[in-house]
């Protein structure tokens, strides 16, 4: 039985997990170990975790501070921000990061995408995109934690990372970040008839039936942030995660 | 005291936080010492056989392992990397295994042992339990999350514990007398994960 992937989307910011509204109107939310204790507890399948200023601070990633945070993981982690080198990864998968996220650096660089696939392997490489419609209502893919247009379709940056040999692709809208309304079907639909590697439908989720939206348009496997991070009307901040019973409807 | 063997083949904190979550205390060590107080030993591993095997010899644990093993027969886990240096070597070096096992470790090849099969197996799948293993005991459902390029292939199939598909049938577990292995990564398996080790734990020793 093939099981769908619920996906909770950490946001690192510093040493603290922030939620962001649109990339923007940040609200923390707490200690990531903290965090990652209750989502052991919550059987989560897998977790991704984003370092959302490695990238604008043109920073590495925080190696000791991630290994920390992937030894208290129960779970797989996918870890992305500030990734630049073949060394980086390896020293990623060292610390017990199972998948690497790629994100600016593999639309400046696809050599680097072909040469951390070829040694690492489809599996460990995932590239996260995040699309924003631009001013003139057509999707294009930001990179810089949405602060850079590229000026290139999500179609055909897609495209191109399917040949690279990338393994999983997340697709991540700018404009429904946070909103809690729903995924962009459009852009998933678009995207995912396109490639034939698996796609994760990433930014807008805020109910379950939402997920089950974005497995319909041809996502395989489901993030979301706020969702998990939030409770009721007022958005208090709770760390939380669907039973293991009501995901079994999705 | 459960002992986690750190001769530094990948993260081992995730095993210590599991076992510490089910109530075991354990000390992750690469000391001969420490170790030779274990009343259980969990050899964890991610990377390289030659390398595990060289690394083990520099820290002067392979006596000491030896030793604690086959004389003392002390429960031992094996995971992942850990499981496949148990056996007598791997296609993926040319060292000596520690040979607690008649098994050897092959690589998984793409095309001849599934079509455009994808190397490594890396992901969720489940585990098939096999001549009543010990460690799979009271597992509903199991499955658990695996991250490998080799795999055990065990000369004796009363050895076999556990099996999975990937392109076709293969050895995840195996279980003799004291001597435990698995592919997977049980301290990344949550709930699958703990009731694993924490058959692992209850072992008499």
């Amino acid at each position: 039985m093939l099981h769908t992937r619920i996906i909770p989307c950490l946001l690192l910011k510093n040493q603290g997990l922030v939620k962001t509204v649109k990339f923007k109107k940040e609200t923390y939310i707490g200690d990531p170990i903290n965090a990652i204790k209750i989502f052991n507890d919550k059987e989560v399948d897998e977790l991704v975790l984003l370092d959302i200023t490695a990238t604008l601070e043109n920073r590495k990633p925080r190696f000791d501070y991630i290994s920390e945070l992937a030894g208290e993981c129960f779970m797989p982690l996918a870890y992305g921000g500030g990734i630049t080198s073949l060394d980086d990864i390896r020293a990623l998968n060292k610390i017990g990061v199972e998948k690497v996220i790629l994100n600016s650096i593999a639309m400046q660089d696809p050599d680097f995408v072909k040469a951390a696939v070829e040694e690492f392997g489809s599996s460990t490489i995932v590239v996260c995109m995040d699309v924003k419609k631009n001013f003139w209502g057509k999707f294009e893919v930001f990179t810089h934690a949405g602060k850079k247009g590229t000026g290139v379709s999500p179609q055909k940056f897609a495209a191109e990372l399917e040949k690279a040999g990338v393994g999983e692709l997340i697709i991540q809208s700018i404009d429904n970040d946070g909103v809690m309304k729903g995924y962009d079907l459009e852009l998933i639909r678009q995207v995912s008839q396109l490639v034939s590697m698996p796609v994760v439908a990433c930014g807008g989720a805020g109910n379950i039936s939402h997920f089950s939206a974005a497995l319909k348009e041809g996502a395989s496997a489901v993030a979301a942030g706020s969702m998990f991070v939030f409770h009721g009307p007022h958005k208090a901040v709770l760390i939380n995660y669907p039973s293991q019973e009501a995901l079994k409807a999705i | 005291m459960i002992v986690i063997i750190n001769y530094g083949m990948g993260n081992l904190y995730s095993i210590r936080n599991m076992l510490k979550k089910i109530g075991y205390q354990s000390e992750i060590s690469d000391d001969p010492a420490v170790i030779n107080q274990a009343s259980k030993l969990i050899l964890p591993g991610v990377g390289a056989f030659d390398k595990a095997m060289q690394n083990l010899a520099s820290l002067n644990l392979i006596d000491t392992l030896q030793h604690k093993v086959m004389a003392d027969k002390v429960p031992v886990l094996g995971i992942c990397l850990g499981m496949q240096i148990m056996t007598t070597g791997s296609e993926e070096g040319t060292a000596k295994g520690l040979s607690w096992v008649n098994a050897s470790t092959h690589k998984f090849l793409s095309d001849k042992d599934g079509p455009q099969l994808r190397i490594p197996h890396m992901g969720w799948n489940n585990v098939l339990r096999q001549n009543n293993s010990v460690l799979l005991k009271d597992i509903e459902d199991p499955r658990f999350y695996f991250v490998h390029s080799y795999y055990v292939q065990s000369a004796e199939n009363s050895l076999i514990a556990g099996t999975a598909i990937y392109g076709k049938e293969f050895t995840c577990s195996f279980e003799k007398d004291n001597i435990y292995g698995v592919q997977f990564h049980p301290e990344k398996s949550h709930k699958f994960g703990m009731q694993l080790l924490s058959n692992f734990a209850k072992l008499p020793s």
